[in-house]
């Protein structure tokens, strides 16, 4: 089957569980209320999947390897060490809490700085041991998880309250008041990185080869891990850390599609994603009946699976 | 160093006694105060018996398991033993709601057991094991059986007693509630007792074999020693990370790899560790505490992360 087709079954499968969503048990006299609860929830996960997904997959190109995403590597903790650290300095009262925008603005500008310099730390080492690295980044998401905590306790509780919706976000009550800014901020990070696509199918030819057909890998990767930082800190902000989800779906997604085309790759991995998200939340609600949530199943599913590819050292 | 350690230990363990909300002092306590007495016995006392079994405990765990596994990352909270107790220690609140002590800690045990001993049957036949691909895998394998725990307990509604709980912190210990972590002592002392033998298995199968030890039963036994020493310690006291990784590690990084000299080194510095970290969770935000675990998952994932630079193997 060739990839256009698969592309436009998973789109149609998108659109159909969305439309499920938005629309199963609408009457005339409900619909204004329902589908004012129901589109930003929809919009969210949607806008979460696509950013997650276009992350992992640029970030396993730039770093020439297929197992590394930017949450494994403790990412998504430091969006939200980032989070306590303004709550602290800043107290709650501050217009960098209580304005979703502002907020945002500030966490995407200390996000872009820490990752690069998260960035440059963990690839400072020219050829770092892939282990190494994943070992590391495993362990600084946890101490970053350790040190939000302490600060945690540290601040008042009602003003831990504030904070609570960027540390346990779900997709049950995913911030309302965040979708509709980050659609534009999305659809940038997109336009970039769909600019940048040539450069980067060209990346995946190693380094060394790139920069002799005339690419500035380094002025490259830099560019993509400032988009990286807008979109993990958009999809953390939105749904909270998800950790093994950008692993499997841009794995799907290498082994169901046959291009290898950053142009298109970003476009089929979104969709997968918005439609593994999407029926996932549907699993969770018609099945489990909210017994359990998404998050749970993609760590044990995507753990297992992660399992898989370290043991067969297929990567 | 030898004639330093008991007056190292004796003034950390003043410390820890006089330090508290209720004010009791040596003097009160000479002068025969029924009531600081009372605090002395039911609280105090109790907690310093805890900190000093806990720490013990877990870094003598955690040597063994560096032993049977031949890896100098391998200890209960990287090979998935801890996450195992923590699955049977749910199982035990849905099945018997915390019937006896005693109960609870086999059911405990058993899943530590089998959990570990699951994981170190998969490093025996895996052929090609990097230094820092074993701790890897091992936290992958904990994170796996980690999800089935919180699929459990957010199905029984104990997502927040378990995260109560699983935040080590010895305040809560009071006399008539800590008493099953007497079970380290004889422990350590039957581990003593093998150390010789632990450490002829750490230098292979084959090796082991051709000296005339049973191999399998070498490592069985060791698994069960790290079992009930871990699950002892998360069942009263809760998860301490990184403890049984980095105390071994520091020890023989300055004493050497002499199991049978260093175990008891390495059960001090663990107690010393713990109760400093103790200590200063305790005054840091007096008259609130910090939870000892967040303090030492701090601490240790650096000394960890330095570890894992150091090692030349990785660079």
């Amino acid at each position: 089957m060739r990839d256009g087709i698969k592309l436009s079954l998973v789109a149609m499968g998108v659109v159909l569980v969305a439309g499920y969503f938005l629309g199963h048990g609408l009457t005339a006299d409900n619909y204004a209320y329902f589908l004012s609860r129901r589109t930003p929830k929809v919009l969210a996960i949607t806008l979460a999947a696509v950013a997650i997904s276009a992350s992992s997959l640029v970030f396993q190109t730039i770093t020439n390897n297929r197992i590394l995403t930017p949450s494994i590597l403790g990412f998504d903790s430091l969006y939200v060490l980032l989070q306590t650290v303004l709550l602290v300095v800043f107290g709650s009262s501050s217009v960098l809490l209580i304005n979703a925008y502002a907020n945002f603005t500030a966490s995407v500008v200390l996000m872009t700085i820490s990752a690069t310099v998260l960035f440059t730390l963990y690839f400072r080492r020219h050829r770092a041991n892939i282990y190494t690295l994943l070992l590391i980044g495993i362990v600084l998401g946890s101490v970053f998880g350790s040190i939000s905590q302490f600060f945690t306790l540290l601040v008042d509780p009602s003003e831990f309250a504030i904070l609570q919706d960027a540390m346990f976000a779900s997709f049950n009550n995913a911030n309302r008041e965040l979708v509709y800014v980050s659609v534009p901020v999305l659809a940038a990070c997109l336009l970039v990185l769909y600019r940048l696509s040539n450069q980067l199918d060209v990346c995946l030819l190693g380094e060394d080869n790139a920069t002799s057909l005339g690419i500035d890998t380094r002025r490259l990767t830099l560019k993509v891990m400032m988009v990286i930082a807008v979109m993990i800190a958009l999809s953390t902000a939105l749904v909270g850390p998800v950790l093994f989800f950008g692993l499997i779906v841009v794995s799907l997604a290498r082994q169901m599609f046959v291009s290898y085309q950053h142009r298109f790759l970003i476009v089929a991995t979104s969709v997968l994603a918005a439609f593994l998200l999407l029926s996932g939340q549907y699993v969770v609600e018609q099945w489990f009946g909210f017994e359990t949530t998404v998050s749970v199943i993609i760590n044990f599913v995507g753990g297992a699976y992660f399992l898989y590819l370290l043991t067969k050292n297929k990567f | 160093m030898k004639y330093l350690s008991i007056p190292v230990l004796v003034v950390l363990a003043i410390l820890s006694i006089s330090i508290g909300v209720a004010h009791v002092s040596l003097a009160s306590l000479w002068a025969g105060d029924p009531e600081a007495w009372t605090i002395f016995t039911t609280s105090r006392i109790p907690r310093l018996l805890a900190i000093c079994l806990a720490g013990a405990g877990l870094s003598v765990a955690g040597l063994i398991m560096q032993q049977i596994c031949q890896n100098r990352f391998a200890a209960p909270d990287t090979t998935g033993t801890i996450d195992c107790a923590l699955l049977g220690y749910v199982l035990t609140l849905v099945m018997f709601g915390g019937a006896s002590q005693w109960l609870d800690l086999s059911v405990i045990v058993g899943m530590a057991m089998a959990g570990t001993w699951l994981f170190v049957h998969f490093l025996q036949r895996l052929k090609f094991k990097n230094t820092v691909l074993v701790p890897l895998i091992g936290i992958m394998y904990g994170n796996v059986v980690s999800s089935l725990t919180q699929f459990l307990a957010y199905k029984y509604d104990l997502i927040q007693t378990l995260q109560a709980w699983t935040v080590a912190n010895f305040s809560s210990v009071l006399a008539g509630n800590y008493e099953v972590l007497f079970v380290a002592i004889p422990v350590c002392g039957i581990a003593y007792a093998y150390a010789s033998q632990f450490s002829a298995a750490s230098i292979g199968e084959s090796f082991a074999k051709n000296i005339g030890l049973d191999y399998q039963k070498v490592v069985l036994f060791g698994v069960m020693v790290v079992a009930l020493l871990s699950s002892a310690v998360v069942m009263i006291v809760g998860v301490i990370p990184f403890l049984g990784l980095i105390v071994p590690n520091v020890v023989s990084l300055f004493m050497g790899d002499n199991i049978k000299r260093n175990l008891p080194w390495t059960a001090f510095w663990g107690v010393v560790l713990v109760l400093s970290c103790d200590i200063l969770g305790r005054v840091i935000i007096f008259p609130y505490e910090v939870p000892i675990a967040m303090i030492i998952s701090i601490l240790g994932g650096a000394v960890f992360i330095y570890l894992v630079m150091r090692d030349k193997a990785n660079a």
